[in-house]
């Protein structure tokens, strides 16, 4: 295995953004994350972008992204139709091949566009839900009504949300943060029961870039490099109905490859409240374990972006010395129905 | 209903998803110029290249065009078609002429209309005048120009656009 690490991370989130168009909102973020690796643009080796047509609602809308990058003379680049944590996951591959040593990965996405629920669920069912036009909350509800079944109660969800938004207040690409208490956001009214508006992400608009750098050349570039020490993803069923809602096999399968031991933080993209302690009984996490110090999903999702905002964050832990090891987590689907796990950690470990 | 083992092999799902589009800032202001009659791009600072209309940004340097740059509404024919063919919601009757126009000033062409001139005569090379709806019918859409007409000089050297077919 060649080592690679996360060199040098860039953001921009809003609540929505109504006067630049996506690229236009991609251009400094590409640019800050190539500036602080300290690597030429024309010398990174591979490109790769995630993004989703349906949230511009455009065909080949993701070739646009293009224009932020400058690929010409031409470039070898690639694009996965996901989030942009699967797009790392393929530069982390195209690093394995040894002929290159460096890839900048970005995702871009304007939720504010359309109705996104919908958008969501069209998406990605367009076949058995689609006629019955289920939407991407009322998924992600019935998941939940069949976790407080399992022997959960709707405090731990608000418990999640109000950690959340405290942890968003020191995040300036928060789009929610706040103080209050799980008690008060326990009397606010159901959106879709059970899960109420603080359960549920916020509309976000933004872009986020990351570049890796394999080997001696992040040694180079990074005093110090967020090495990816274990990365997996495992998908399950399409259908909601033969699936185990209250627990994600497939994170702990991933979690189990990449090896999540030892981690003082956790990134985890849970956009519903009551998928954090999902994702933390799955991959094993120990009360210790710093979850979402960024506010995770619940105060910003980019969508298509914050799978991967989750490794940008969890590397930049790691990079400026607050954390020795970290584990991302990205997840993709109605209902956490794929999931990648990524462990970082620096030199020492 | 008689009881099938026939395979399903196709369903309709009529979807509709509404949108808000967001122009962006360059293209919004390339808009707003052309509401004015005017045509307005953006000039590459690396490789100096024009944009109409301008994207915000040049694709080949990937760096940020932030300077704006008013271009001619004459320009060059580089290519062309004539469109034959009845299509879904033609607003055009047919034959008609649909080119592609290196403006002055400009380093990418633009695609308009060339009327005035049987469809035979229009040729790479051929030189075009926008001719603009009167002030009060503009919009911000280049329906703001209602075609290209020959100018009567005489054609341009392929050299000077060549590099733009």
């Amino acid at each position: 295995m060649i080592d690679v690490a996360v060199v040098s991370f860039a953001q921009w989130s809003a609540r929505e953004e109504p006067a630049r168009n996506e690229v236009e909102i991609l251009i400094p973020v590409v640019a800050e994350a190539i500036e602080r690796s300290g690597i030429g643009r024309k010398e990174i080796g591979f490109t790769v972008s995630g993004s989703c047509d349906y949230l511009a609602g455009a065909p080949f809308a993701f070739v646009t992204g293009l224009d932020a990058v400058g690929a010409w003379p031409p470039i070898r680049e690639s694009h996965v139709e996901m989030d942009g944590a699967w797009a790392l996951y393929e530069a982390w591959v195209r690093l394995q091949h040894g002929d290159i040593d460096s890839a900048l990965v970005y995702s871009f996405g304007k939720s504010s566009l359309g109705d996104l629920p919908i958008v969501l669920s069209q998406q990605l069912d367009p076949y058995y839900q689609a006629p019955l036009w289920l939407d991407s909350i009322s998924a992600a509800a019935l998941q939940a009504r069949a976790w407080l079944n399992a022997g959960h109660d709707e405090g731990e969800m608000a418990e999640v949300a109000a950690r959340s938004r405290r942890a968003a207040k020191d995040n300036p690409n928060a789009v929610v943060s706040g103080d209050q208490s799980a008690e008060a956001l326990l009397r606010e009214p159901f959106l879709v029961t059970p899960l109420r508006r603080h359960d549920c992400p916020p509309i976000s608009d933004g872009a986020v870039a990351v570049v890796l750098a394999a080997g001696d050349r992040a040694r180079e570039v990074c005093e110090r490099p967020a090495w990816i020490r274990g990365i997996d993803h495992r998908i399950e069923a399409h259908g909601l109905g033969v699936r185990e809602l209250a627990t994600s096999a497939s994170a702990r399968l991933a979690g189990e490859r990449a090896g999540v031991d030892g981690v003082d933080v956790a990134e985890l993209h849970a956009p519903f409240s009551h998928q954090e302690p999902i994702l933390r009984d799955a991959l094993g996490l120990s009360n210790g374990v710093d979850v979402n110090p960024s506010g995770g999903a619940l105060a910003a999702n980019v969508v298509m972006g914050a799978g991967l905002t989750r490794i940008g964050e969890a590397a930049s832990r790691i990079m400026d010395g607050r954390a020795a090891r970290a584990v991302a987590h990205a997840t993709s689907g109605p209902c956490l129905q794929h999931n990648l796990v990524c462990v970082l950690a620096g030199d020492a470990t | 209903m008689a009881e099938t083992t026939e395979p399903v092999t196709m369903i309709d799902t009529p979807i509709e998803l509404r949108y808000r589009f967001t122009a962006g800032l360059a293209q919004s202001r390339f808009l707003r110029g052309v509401e004015q009659g005017r045509l307005l791009g953006q000039r590459c600072p690396q490789c100096k290249k024009v944009y109409v209309s301008p994207r915000g940004a040049c694709a080949a340097c990937g760096v940020p065009t932030d300077e704006e740059v008013e271009v001619s509404d004459t320009g060059t024919v580089t290519t062309f078609c004539v469109v034959n063919v009845p299509f879904y919601d033609q607003k055009m009757e047919i034959p008609y002429v649909s080119a592609t126009i290196l403006l002055d000033g400009a380093d990418i062409g633009l695609m308009h209309l060339i009327q005035e001139c049987p469809s035979e005569d229009v040729h790479m090379g051929m030189r075009v005048e926008a001719v603009w709806k009167p002030p009060e019918e503009r919009t911000p859409s280049l329906e703001s120009i209602k075609y290209f007409r020959p100018t009567g000089e005489p054609d341009a050297d392929y050299e000077s656009y060549g590099a733009h077919v």
